[in-house]
């Protein structure tokens, strides 16, 4: 590994290459820990929690925090509409911008620079919050499960990414030759345009569903309903609202000032329940994302 | 007449050409329809800016008021106070954000051990994954006076707590730091990228010239970094007065409001939560303009000095 410059190196290179690996270090503390201190306090005897003393390591190794998780209905119906939601719209979102997508990316096409600067306007002007409101109350989309899939699923820059993609992977040749062989556009884009795909649709599948996984904007202003609330909405509830609701829900004293004693606990274990499944998922797709931002990167 | 045949031929060879196309219009449907139900009809819905909106009245029956809300906004007590807290926050955000990632990207990019890099990188990038509500409930539970670990060490040192969320004073701090924290390591994977298509060569002439590390940094990596650092500068610039709603509501409690209100909160709570629609949308409008108006000049700056468009 060592290469021919080591030899070289001056005292000057050596006390940055130190330094430089010190302050990464720093930085990788400083990163991780708050991460790391989230699972140690979830699993944690809620005493040390409660009194901050915890630092390094777990004390009193306990699982009463997942416990209350585990029982606790608003994470799992949070979970399963925010799966909805994210699978659906993930889904409808693909299928829109990959048509649009693809079909801007001809050159041949008559209208095609007028029909960009439609979507491109969306970008820089909008209606605004009370407009779109009054939009959806009047589709009667108000405190429905299609309103929370539909809306994020189309972005303009999804599709740009898309576009700037099969300009720069599909040669004009393959779609010139296809088309004299009598293959039309709509075939080609199934067989050909498609299959060569593939990078760009996990590409734009990982970022919508990373979006729709962490907005609770939509849920706040559109939905009322309980039962169809997003896990993100739940977690505001538990993390960051007061302890109103939960009140309600406990009848008894008893369970209560149990519930007060566990509170911080909870709190630590919803958030590694709500946060796990990403963190565990994304390392192995990071090569994806890190694609996705490289092709935003390229000139369209 | 010869004109006339021409301009027929041209317009039977489009229409010709319009239909050879027909099928790439209908894979257009899909997404157009949602921009126009999503984004073009909310358009329609701004004149309430200029109305008296009414439920009765709906949008196109509700009297016309005139420039009546801007005036009323203007005038406001809160005008001044949400428009600096607005710019405030973002310049913070963008001086305390904006070098964080190229320093991280230079400092990574003299890193030999491969396996060191990769595990930073990868757990420089997880906070991006983190999403707002845990992000600020994270920051609530760690800086909580009575049990945040972050008060333990404060008092161990000076002997008191401090109470970070119910403090005007530390709103903007924790708003720019926690968002430094999340972003940083994502931000950088654009210079890597920039970092990486540095020929070797220019390196390894300038090691044999004598040059250290620090003279390479500036005098190789810097300037083949620079185009992206002018766009990004450029692009984050374009987007001074559209602060996020998401993040700021969170963090935002009655203690802190005097910093903490901006244009985006303010206009939800206007209008959703006090159901002043019309002031709400000309208050929304506003912000829109100068949107509008920044973006359209950071994209003309962008496209003059490097040729690169956001589009």
């Amino acid at each position: 590994m060592r290469s021919k410059n080591a030899i070289r190196q001056t005292k000057g290179d050596r006390i940055f290459v130190i330094l430089n690996s010190l302050i990464l270090c720093l930085i990788f503390l400083i990163v991780a820990y708050p991460v790391y201190f989230v699972i140690l306090a979830s699993v944690s005897d809620a005493q040390y929690v409660n009194s901050g003393t915890l630092l390094l390591w777990p004390k009193g190794f306990h699982l009463s925090g997942y416990r209350y998780v585990l029982k606790e209905e608003r994470i799992w119906v949070g979970y399963a509409n925010t799966i909805l939601y994210a699978s659906a719209g993930t889904l409808l979102g693909l299928f829109a911008s990959l048509l649009a997508g693809y079909s801007l990316a001809t050159p041949t096409l008559p209208g095609r620079k007028g029909i960009m600067a439609i979507m491109v306007f969306t970008m820089y002007f909008s209606g605004g919050l009370i407009p779109s409101y009054l939009i959806v109350k009047q589709l009667g989309l108000l405190d429905t499960r299609t309103i929370m899939i539909i809306l994020g699923s189309v972005s303009v820059y999804n599709i740009i990414l898309i576009r700037t993609f099969f300009l720069n992977t599909i040669p004009k040749e393959l779609q010139e030759a296809a088309s004299i062989d009598g293959c039309g556009y709509g075939r080609f884009f199934i067989q050909i345009a498609l299959p060569l795909s593939k990078a760009i649709i996990a590409v734009i599948a990982l970022y919508l569903v990373v979006g729709y996984w962490n907005s609770y904007f939509t849920a706040l202003i559109y939905l009322q309903d309980n039962s169809k609330k997003p896990l993100q909405l739940f977690l505001r509830e538990i993390l960051l609202v007061s302890t109103e609701s939960m009140k309600q829900q406990t009848e008894n004293a008893e369970a209560m000032a149990e519930y007060q004693r566990l509170l911080e606990v909870i709190k630590y274990a919803v958030i590694v329940v709500s946060t796990l499944p990403v963190m565990c998922i994304y390392p192995f797709l990071q090569k994806y994302f890190v694609q996705g931002v490289m092709i935003g990167s390229l000139k369209g | 007449m010869k004109a006339i045949t021409v301009s027929a031929r041209k317009k039977g060879r489009l229409f010709r050409e319009i239909r050879r196309h027909w099928i790439l219009y209908v894979f257009l449907l899909p997404a157009l329809l949602y921009l126009a139900l999503f984004a073009y009809a909310p358009m329609y819905g701004i004149q309430i800016a200029f109305k008296d909106y009414s439920i009765a009245g709906g949008v196109w029956g509700s009297p016309w008021v005139g420039l009546k809300w801007f005036r009323f906004f203007f005038g406001s007590k809160l005008f001044s106070t949400v428009l600096v807290n607005t710019v405030v926050l973002s310049l913070y955000g963008l001086i305390a954000g904006f070098p964080m990632p190229i320093i991280l990207a230079l400092s990574l990019n003299y890193v030999k051990n491969i396996r060191f890099k990769r595990t930073l990188q990868t757990v420089t990038y997880l906070p991006h994954f983190i999403s707002t509500v845990v992000l600020v409930g994270m920051l609530s539970v760690f800086l909580s006076p009575r049990s945040g670990f972050v008060n333990t060490i404060i008092e161990a040192i000076t002997g008191h707590t401090i109470y970070f969320f119910g403090a005007p004073e530390y709103f903007r701090h924790l708003y720019v730091w926690s968002g430094v924290w999340q972003g940083a390591g994502w931000g950088s994977i654009i210079y890597m990228a920039a970092l990486a298509s540095v020929s070797p060569e220019l390196h390894e002439s300038a090691v044999i010239d004598g040059a250290g590390i620090l003279k390479r940094i500036w005098h190789i990596d810097i300037p083949s970094i620079m185009p992206t650092m002018v766009i990004m500068l450029i692009l984050n610039c374009g987007s001074i007065m559209s602060i996020g709603f998401e993040k700021v509501y969170l963090l935002q409690n009655s203690l802190n409001m005097e910093t903490s209100e901006v244009i985006s909160t303010y206009t939800y709570k206007m209008g959703l939560l006090q159901q002043k629609f019309s002031y709400s949308t000309a208050i929304g409008l506003f912000n829109n303009l100068i949107n509008f108006v920044l973006l359209t000049l950071v994209n003309k700056v962008a496209n003059k000095l490097s040729g690169y468009s956001l589009w």
